[in-house]
């Protein structure tokens, strides 16, 4: 394990994230009950408590490099259960978003799925799974991923072969353009 | 007049921010200021003498001092003005560091601030005049309300200095939350065995009446001369006749409603005594469940009573008792954890109270000191504690910490030890806090010794799995997720004030804070007191405490009582409201406002009504002052004409303004 000077804690990374998430970070007194109610703890490699004292420390590389960040399912479990009414949840929100402006990406096959996700809908509107399925595939190389669900998503008709554009698929992507034009690196 | 002003520097408390010598010469110019000066510490011995040469000296009839808050040092000054031969109420006091220099930075604003807050206190003393305190007698009775271990100690140390105590409890019996204790840490004794003593010495001492089954109902008067009345509750059962033998409960058929004692484990008979060290030891009837009383047949009490003591007729009785000096001891309860969703809500009756598995533990509860899970019996292997239930969690609007679970968690996973050699216990913590005498030792005892395991983290669920609950949390040291299968959960619920205590509050004009325990007078230097004259504090009441420290605060309310009762004569603020007969046209408004019921209405020679001021029981709020369309009704020390001075001293009206 790497010592950490405490002195080099960055102030500018501990305001940037309570600034961005609406949380105060200091009110978090380590009680574990994030990483208790957890449904992930068991493929982190910080647990969610440790973001959060990571964050409280201003340990900006331990974060931007960690897989926790990305593995969290946004399922709210930690939000609900703080004592001390922090939206954990959006604490570790706002630290993947960070990661990802710094060019990180601990966990590149999710960043994957969520950019060929995101760029599907920006296209059809909605997501097309098939389109998303290619375009993961060949993105990530991981051509096999749940390829044993194929034969039954097929016969329910859940995997059609064209898209379905829906009404509207214009002003969507027009979100996408006004998110480009104001927000940072979309 | 003559008057000396004195600028305390108080240190660097004051003078850091405001320029003193500069308010001292600025005062020199004020109307009737002969004399003025600055000084390090004026509430110091030879501070205090500078004051007192100075009146000499100079010939002063007026005092101001500007330091610090009145509620500090007020008394210091007056009692100095005093031995200079002046009536202490010529003696004003500017706070110019709570107000001025401990809350702004810029020293020139703050000079000018310190000297207008001294131009103020000038005006208003230069319309001051003598006034004299009026001594009066006091009851030589106290009445202790709570009979808990804090009260019982009250109680007890009151009556040993010979006066006369009237001790209120709205249980049946008293003993307090410590009667349903097993043991106690950090020594592992019998709880009852120690309190049992005490009680009983409350039963028999000559100087002590006891109500049980009672309530405060009212209370009038002030210090020294209270009038309270108690409603004592009807138990349908002749106290005085009653001789605790227990055959009545024995035979009662109706044992369907839950034993509050038990903390609701197990049914109790509808007549009863509660446990078996009960003062007093008396049956009492519960009317709600009472097939008598409720459906009009059965009164099998009634028949193998051997002394005929039932009363199915017996009604409330209230009596009036005249007290001197009031303790509140009115302890606490616990938090209701039935809010908490990761603990089941209530649907796991394997998931239960600290207090609870007190009664589980102890040899006269209802498993007869065998721990017996509530579902099936079954004896317990793997135990879980789990600690900070309703304290220090902002969410249920609990962010105190309730201070004695940690060791009395610990206390239990010694005793489950004890109990049932081959279980294990584990204990989910965030923090151990136990700074007292051997208490760190003990905890760490319940680790190292009886080999409890400490896990450091909260616990996010509960879930059945066959017939053990799952509990799942964090070893955050660890850093990871933690399961325990448990085949019982102790959950270590915090304290809140006890129900009913705001409501007593309003009676005793006690103010309770955010949480409902009582405010003391000063967190440190007066931490029985209230701010009602007369009106003492002990124990839980005044916020969450372990049984030694409610002791000790038991022990120090008394002594706060028998110091005041030990006066021959109590001297009254004479800073009261005071009627002028000549304006007072007599509407009577002032009597109808004011809170204590401390003005009258008389007549004068001419039979006219007026109204006058019972100085004793007057508290100088000034609401009559300001309800009166004459402007008849003053209060001494705050008139219309000071309060006005001071305004004016403060913005100078205009004309005056032109003027100069």
């Amino acid at each position: 394990m790497q010592i950490f000077n405490l002195a080099d804690a960055d102030q500018g990374f501990i305001d940037e994230v309570e600034a961005r998430s609406h949380q105060n970070v200091k009110n978090c007194y380590q009680c574990g009950n994030c990483t208790a109610g957890c449904p992930y703890t068991f493929v982190y490699d910080y647990s969610v408590s440790q973001i959060m004292r990571l964050v409280q420390t201003g340990q900006k590389d331990a974060i931007l490099k960690c897989r926790s960040i990305w593995l969290c399912g946004s399922c709210q479990s930690c939000t609900t259960r703080c004592p001390n009414k922090i939206d954990v949840a959006r604490v570790m929100d706002v630290c993947r978003h960070m990661a990802r402006e710094e060019g990180y990406a601990t966990e590149r096959s999710v960043k994957i799925f969520a950019d060929s996700f995101l760029e599907s809908v920006e296209r059809h509107g909605r997501a097309y799974e098939l389109g998303l399925m290619a375009s993961y595939m060949t993105r990530s190389g991981r051509v096999f991923t749940d390829v044993d669900l194929a034969p039954q998503v097929l016969m329910r008709g859940k995997l059609p072969f064209k898209p379905h554009p829906i009404q509207g698929r214009e002003q969507v992507a027009r979100i996408f353009e006004r998110f480009r034009k104001g927000g940072k690196n979309a | 007049m003559r008057i000396g002003v004195f600028i305390c520097h108080c240190g660097s408390n004051i003078a850091g921010t405001v320029d003193c010598p500069s308010v001292a010469a600025t005062a020199l110019t004020y109307p009737d200021v002969v004399f003025s000066t600055d000084t390090m510490y004026a509430c110091s011995e030879p501070g205090q003498d500078a004051i007192i040469q100075a009146v000499k000296d100079k010939n002063l009839d007026g005092v101001v001092v500007a330091s610090c808050t009145p509620r500090m040092h007020e008394q210091t000054f007056r009692r100095a003005v005093e031995r200079a031969g002046l009536n202490r109420y010529m003696f004003e006091m500017a706070n110019i560091r709570e107000h001025v220099s401990w809350i702004g930075k810029t020293k020139d604003l703050n000079t000018g601030k310190a000297a207008e807050l001294v131009r103020m206190a000038v005006e208003k003393l230069r319309r001051n005049r003598p006034l004299m305190a009026k001594r009066f007698e006091t009851t030589k009775r106290v009445l202790v309300i709570g009979g808990g271990v804090a009260g019982i100690q009250a109680a007890l140390d009151c009556a040993d200095g010979g006066q006369e105590v009237v001790l209120v409890e709205r249980e049946q019996s008293i003993g307090g939350k410590m009667a349903k204790l097993d043991k106690t840490f950090p020594t592992v004794d019998c709880s009852s065995c120690v309190l049992g003593p005490k009680m009983v010495d409350i039963a028999q001492h000559p100087n002590i009446t006891l109500y049980t089954c009672a309530e405060v109902e009212s209370v009038g008067g002030y210090v020294g001369n209270f009038q309270v009345t108690v409603r004592r509750k009807a138990t349908h059962v002749d106290w005085t006749k009653c001789t605790g033998c227990g055959l009545c409960v024995e035979k009662c058929p109706s044992r369907k409603h839950p034993d509050p004692f038990n903390e609701n484990l197990c049914n109790a008979p509808s007549i009863n005594i509660p446990f078996p060290q009960a003062i007093p030891k008396k049956a009492a009837i519960n009317a709600s469940s009472c097939l008598m009383l409720t459906k009009g047949k059965c009164g099998l009490c009634a028949k193998v009573c051997p002394v005929k003591c039932i009363d199915f007729e017996q009604k409330d009785e209230l009596v009036n008792v005249d007290v001197g000096a009031i303790v509140v001891a009115t302890g606490y309860d616990l938090f209701d954890w039935h809010k908490y969703p990761q603990y089941g809500e209530g649907r796991y009756k394997d998931v239960i109270t600290s207090l609870q598995y007190e009664r589980l533990l102890s040899a006269s509860g209802p498993t007869g000191g065998h721990i017996k899970r509530p579902s099936d019996g079954k004896e317990p292997k793997n135990v879980v504690f789990i600690q900070c239930v309703g304290s220090r969690d902002k969410s249920v609007n609990r962010p105190y910490c309730s201070g004695f679970c940690c060791m009395y968690t610990a206390k239990q996973a010694i005793l489950t030890k004890d109990h049932i050699p081959d279980s294990q216990s584990y204990v989910f913590y965030m923090d151990i806090r136990s700074p007292g005498k051997l208490y760190d030792e003990f905890v760490r005892r319940a680790m190292e010794e009886y080999g409890a395991q400490y896990v450091r983290g909260r616990v996010a669920m509960i879930y059945p799995k066959g017939d053990k609950l799952v509990v799942r949390g964090a070893d955050t040291l660890a850093g990871t997720q933690v399961e325990v299968p448990a085949d019982l959960v102790v959950l270590a619920v915090g304290a809140e004030s006890a129900k009913g205590a705001v409501q007593l509050g309003e009676k005793l004009r006690v103010a309770p804070d955010q949480y409902g325990f009582f405010v003391e007078s000063h967190p440190k230097l007066k931490p029985v007191e209230t701010n009602t004259a007369g009106v003492f504090l002990a124990g839980a009441c005044q916020g969450p405490k372990d049984i030694p420290a409610s002791v000790g605060q038991g022990s120090a309310a008394a002594s706060k009582v028998l110091g005041l009762l030990s006066k021959a004569m109590l001297e009254s603020d004479p800073a009261v409201s005071r009627v002028n007969p000549a304006r007072c046209v007599g509407c009577g408004k002032c009597i109808q406002t004011c809170p204590f019921g401390a003005i009258k209405e008389i007549q004068d020679r001419f039979g006219n009504p007026k109204a006058e001021v019972i100085d004793t029981v007057c508290q100088g709020c000034g609401i009559c002052t300001v309800t009166c369309p004459q402007g008849a009704i003053q209060l001494e020390h705050f008139t219309d004409n000071q309060i006005l001075a001071e305004v004016n001293a403060l913005c100078p009206p205009k004309m005056f303004a032109n003027f100069e």
